[in-house]
């Protein structure tokens, strides 16, 4: 976990400026993907994932292509709770500071129409939301008395409806939403920006297999628009943007018709 | 009692320029108990400590990113203060504004201070701090009778310029790397009186500029340059030498009240009508190439030759004069460029980069020049010549042209022996630091460090750049 001095990313300078970021859950998929597009503008960022193998090799491929230590990386699992605050400390001195935080860890574990299972849905609750609540609880606090930073989740469009397929993944979604607008609504006014992305099908491990998939981004092309979405201080987002106008109808379909689709 | 640091919030912190700014956590002790407690703290969460005074550094050196600033702000009493000798002992967070305060009334003035009196005498030791009269009474440290010190090993420590001679050098300019000093002993210099003769004359380029510096210096007290960094061609170099001296016995007839605190005190308002504290709205406009280059024009052809009496506070403290006019360089604030070179290389070097800079379009909107003497201190940016200074305006447009001209510049200053001041320049890199310094000027601060600060606590973001990158 710790690294080694040589390591170390320079120091912002008043001429070689230098934000910093941390991601929760960048060892693939869309964390991954804005992972390198973050270092290739760049940010600092700290990469912080299960698993330690593929972040080591995400790091040294992004700071192989910068020419320079841009990505730093920490064994995390964000239901390790209790880890949170020691790791946040360490990861913002190794920074220097922070002006970027993004929550993306997510699971869907598989399961049918038929599945009522617990244990999953607890996991899946904990990785989601739980989390994220464990991480934006100090991120928020931390930002609010700098009176600046920006927060970025990594939601759902899956969040906007209980739809009939993985229930828990649907509410973890919809919680990680309300909380996220809820720290907008805290946050604006002191100066710090928060971020909800709502993806709908992204090429990524999580849907890889999967049937039925329709309007897939790759996760570089989702992570393009969370860039620009962060450049410009959004506050929510749908990837791709034409999901606003499904997401519209669809959360006013009626629940009699609702309760009858497969979707 | 150990503060609970789970509790402490994060704090943005800038530096003079305000040309960065990091967040940190803050701790600001009373006393050598409360600066072991952070310590302790530090050594506990696995961080980092960097120290700090009044923060009026143009660069990182009393910033810590990420990590804890230990503020000695409020460690700031006068502990004795002898009048009949001129020795007096402080604690690390007493300005300057303090001590010349407290000594002027019975005839004493500090041998050694810097352009703004909002310093603290503990910054002033760790950057090793020269005044206008550098080249004849040396740095600050030069004037240091005794220090104390709580290392972050634990242990204190006193030294002398003779008791742990090597880590009296290494502590004064030690940049806080080594650790906290807790009392301060200074001799202060007798002064007649509360006024200085002045005298100032235009130079018309680089080498009378030089020149003069050089002639003057052995004749006065004090001498300063100021240099007309947007003047081009013939006119290269160009612009105003100041002398200043003290005053013998009997030469102020009004010796009593000139050395009267109230008598030095700036005046508040400008032509005794716009409120200073708002004066740097109305310079704001002037902050580009074109209207800087005018105000400079008008201030060379309009300065003549002129002998006056001015109050000691007035002389040194320019940077005093307009409350917070570092404000009027804007967003991006202002960085200075500040280097010293042999006598025998310093007009070469300076013409080309004066050039270069005004070939990019990049010129200085200030430059000061100094005249220096060695000294025995080991991070020492003393030299047997000159100092130029040179300050910039940093805005998102002209950073990366500006980064490549400070790093023209350092190539042409180490290829012309020249040394840096770690409290001025924001970008020096390690490099650099090793070309200037040495290889066995390191090593040995190394060595020290290590010896201080076993576990590594003491770690500014200065250090990392420019010694550890």
């Amino acid at each position: 976990m710790t690294k080694s001095r040589t390591q170390m990313p320079a120091r912002a300078t008043p001429l070689q400026p230098r934000k910093r970021a941390i991601l929760i859950g960048a060892s693939s998929g869309i964390g991954a993907a804005l992972a390198r597009r973050l270092a290739r503008e760049g940010y600092i960022v700290a990469l912080l994932a299960r698993r330690q193998e593929r972040l080591r090799a995400l790091c040294d491929e992004i700071n192989n292509a910068c020419g320079e230590t841009r990505a730093l990386w920490y064994a995390h699992d964000v239901t390790d709770y209790g880890s949170v605050p020691g790791l946040l400390q360490k990861a913002l001195a190794d920074l220097g500071g922070l002006d970027l935080f993004v929550y993306n860890s997510g699971i869907a574990l598989p399961g049918g129409f038929k599945h009522y299972e617990f244990d999953k849905d607890l996991r899946t609750t904990e990785v989601n939301y739980v989390g994220a609540l464990a991480w934006l609880n100090p991120v928020a606090a931390m930002f609010r008395s700098l009176g600046a930073g920006q927060i970025v989740g990594i939601s759902s469009v899956g969040g906007e409806r209980g739809r009939v397929n993985n229930p828990a993944y649907q509410a973890s979604k919809a919680a990680l939403t309300s909380y996220l607008e809820s720290l907008r609504n805290r946050l604006t006014r002191r100066g710090v920006h928060v971020l909800t992305v709502k993806p709908g099908y992204v090429a990524t491990e999580m849907t890889a297999g999967q049937k039925g998939l329709f309007w897939v981004v790759t996760a570089d092309q989702a992570a393009a628009d969370i860039w620009k979405a962060i450049r410009h201080h959004k506050q929510v987002i749908y990837i791709p943007a034409r999901w606003v106008l499904v997401m519209l109808i669809v959360r006013n379909i009626p629940s009699f018709i609702f309760r009858r689709l497969n979707f | 009692m150990t503060p609970d640091h789970s509790q402490r919030p994060l704090t943005f912190l800038d530096n003079f320029g305000h040309s960065l700014r990091t967040p940190a956590y803050l701790y600001q002790p009373e006393n050598p108990d409360g600066v072991r407690s952070i310590f302790r703290i530090a050594k506990q969460e696995g961080m980092t400590v960097a120290l700090r005074g009044a923060g009026k550094s143009y660069n990182d050196v009393s910033l810590n990113g990420g990590g804890i600033i230990l503020d000695l702000q409020k460690m700031n009493h006068i502990l004795a203060w002898d009048p009949t000798n001129g020795v007096i002992r402080l604690e690390p967070g007493v300005t300057l504004e303090q001590l010349w305060q407290h000594v002027l009334p019975s005839g004493w003035w500090p041998p050694v201070v810097s352009g703004t009196m909002t310093t603290t005498l503990g910054g002033c030791l760790g950057s090793n701090i020269h005044g206008k009269n550098n080249f004849r009474r040396g740095p600050i440290g030069e004037h240091v009778l005794e220090f104390t010190a709580l290392l972050p090993s634990g242990a204190k420590i006193t030294c002398t310029p003779k008791r742990n001679g090597d880590l009296f050098r290494a502590m004064i300019g030690g940049l806080g790397m080594l650790g906290v000093f807790t009392s301060i002993t200074l001799q202060m210099k007798k002064v007649a009186s509360g006024m200085l003769q002045v005298h100032a004359w235009n130079v018309p380029n680089l080498k009378a500029h030089l020149d003069g510096l050089f002639e003057a210096a052995p004749q006065h007290d004090y001498t300063v340059g100021w240099l007309e960094a947007t003047a081009g061609g013939n006119g290269l170099g160009r612009g105003q030498l100041h002398t200043a001296d003290y005053l013998h016995e009997g030469e102020d007839a009004e010796a009593e009240k000139t050395l009267q605190v109230s008598y030095q005190t700036l005046p508040s308002r400008f032509f005794g009508l716009v409120p200073k504290s708002i004066l740097h709205y109305f310079m704001a406009p002037f902050g580009n190439n074109l209207a800087w280059s005018a105000v400079d024009t008008v201030k060379y052809y309009m300065g003549r030759e002129k002998t006056y009496r001015q109050s000691h506070a007035a002389f040194h403290f320019l940077l005093d004069y307009i409350p917070h006019w570092e404000l009027a360089y804007g967003r991006g604030g202002l960085i200075q460029y500040q280097s010293f070179l042999p006598k025998e290389s310093a007009l070469g070097a300076w013409t080309e980069m004066l050039k270069i800079s005004q070939q990019r379009g990049l010129p200085s909107y200030l430059g000061v020049t100094k005249r220096h003497r060695p000294d025995a201190f080991l991070l020492t940016h003393a030299v047997d010549g000159f100092s130029l200074a040179l300050d910039f305006k940093v805005t998102d447009r002209n950073r990366a042209g500006l980064s490549r001209l400070l790093q023209d510049f350092d190539r042409i200053v180490l290829e012309a022996g020249g040394r840096f001041y770690f409290a001025k320049n924001s970008e020096t890199t390690a490099g650099t630091t090793r070309r200037f310094l040495g290889e066995e000027a390191i090593a040995k601060f190394r060595t020290l460090k290590k010896r201080c600060d076993p576990d590594g606590l003491l770690e500014s973001d200065l250090y990392r750049r420019a010694f550890e990158g």
